[in-house]
């Protein structure tokens, strides 16, 4: 088990005062809210800051944290001694079963059974109550939504045991990911949540959908957008040219005259849906350098023959 | 699709089309009717219509309802602070999208 420096997570010192705990806190919730927060490792911060706040706010708590000593390092394997909390009661911290699986093992051991013990058992099996839905979120690529895929998913459950421990189960689900769906849609798989209470019927789970970015592409809704960089004669003259689609490459005609950033509309060829997507292709000019004589005779041709002033509408030349 | 395999459960895909019943919002999100009341007269959630006497929600209320009770029991925000962040974080979205657009 390893130690957790919860004054290091907190970014206080051991003797702040609880005030300054409590401002901290707020400070970093804020900071790593998974809902809010675009920090990339939010979810795991949130977590590891709730888990040192609820040591800290609770002076019992705190106290007894305190007198593990100051020589431990964050991450360091980790005994408690025993009887370490003699004279100590934790109650009313706020911990309850639901919160279980969120904390870490040095917590659990140190806060979590026994409290925990006391609780659950009371609850269970005294009425009769429908299990929990679960949420959850899922990272999938754009092609498994393109052409539907089954992505094995690993999730932490927490689970109440016979004797009213609360220990986490690492669950494997193979998901059959929907064809066509969109980022930030939901799958409901009925029964697959929390456990209920008395026999009653389990609850389901539901799993929101995040895409990867994707080198080539990017999903806007239902519709996909290309980048595809084209020369200036390809730009100007028209052109048929192969571009790739997540169905495989495809025959695609520009017209004459196209602009730097013109969108071509392929409709339907987006993601599947009852009202399929486009794919968009974004055309990107791209200029040869003028390194060799040729091309520079070119350009500078160019130059004498078009006449052609981009700066015109600026009153400058 | 195998049935019976435990591991390769039914999968229910849940888009624009999909709508909840406020019975349903109340259980997946397991708050009380009066609370999804309080998020429909704040404007946090819109019904979309009636389904006889009851109120029927859109697929994205769900995913409103959760952030702000997340908003709620973890910075101690209120309906009209969250009401706000919800729509701070909808403009983001569309920022971030477009500056994605942008930056490639």
């Amino acid at each position: 088990m390893e130690y957790k420096d919860y004054y290091q997570t907190m970014g206080v010192a051991r003797d702040a005062t609880q005030e300054e705990i409590k401002r901290a806190y707020r400070k970093l919730a804020r900071k790593y809210h998974p809902d809010v927060s675009k920090e990339p490792d939010a979810d795991a911060r949130f977590k590891e800051v709730g888990e040192a706040n609820e040591v800290l706010k609770d002076p019992e708590k705190r106290a007894a944290y305190d007198q593990l000593g100051r020589q431990w390092k964050n991450g360091q394997d980790f005994r408690p001694p025993p009887d370490w909390d003699t004279g100590f009661e934790f109650r009313g911290g706020g911990y309850t079963a639901g919160d279980a699986g969120v904390h870490s093992d040095f917590f659990e051991e140190l806060f979590g059974r026994d409290f925990v013990r006391g609780n659950g058992a009371e609850g269970r099996q005294a009425f009769l109550m429908r299990g929990e839905d679960h949420h959850a979120r899922v990272l999938i690529d754009l092609e498994d939504s393109f052409s539907g895929a089954t992505r094995s998913i690993s999730l932490r459950v927490p689970e109440l045991t016979e004797d009213g421990h609360v220990t986490t189960r690492d669950r494997t689900l193979n998901v059959r990911i929907p064809k066509g769906i969109r980022p930030r849609q939901q799958i409901r798989l009925a029964g697959q949540g929390g456990p209920g209470h008395g026999g009653a019927e389990t609850g389901d789970l539901y799993l929101e959908v995040e895409f990867r970015d994707h080198p080539i592409y990017r999903v806007d809704g239902g519709d996909i957008y290309l980048d595809v960089p084209v020369t200036p004669w390809e730009a100007a003259l028209g052109a048929n040219i192969k571009v790739p689609t997540p169905s495989g490459n495809i025959d695609l005609k520009i017209p004459a005259n196209s602009r730097q950033g013109r969108k071509l509309r392929l409709k339907g060829r987006g993601l599947a849906g009852k009202q399929p997507g486009d794919l968009y292709v974004v055309l990107q000019v791209t200029l040869p350098l003028a390194e060799s004589d040729a091309a520079k005779a070119l350009y500078k041709q160019m130059e004498e023959q078009l006449g052609y002033n981009p700066r015109a509408t600026m009153g400058v030349s | 699709m195998d049935e019976t395999d435990p591991s390769m459960p039914t999968v229910e895909l849940i888009d624009e089309q999909t709508t909840f019943t406020l019975a349903e919002l109340c259980r997946c999100c397991a708050v009380e009717a009066e609370l999804i009341e309080a998020l429909v007269e704040q404007g946090i959630l819109e019904p979309i219509g009636r389904l006889g006497r009851h109120w029927c929600f859109s697929s994205s209320s769900l995913r409103r309802t959760r952030i702000t009770l997340h908003l709620q029991r973890d910075l101690g925000v209120n309906l009209e602070g969250a009401a706000l962040a919800l729509d701070l974080l909808e403009r983001i979205e569309q920022l971030d999208a477009r500056l994605r657009a942008l930056s490639r």
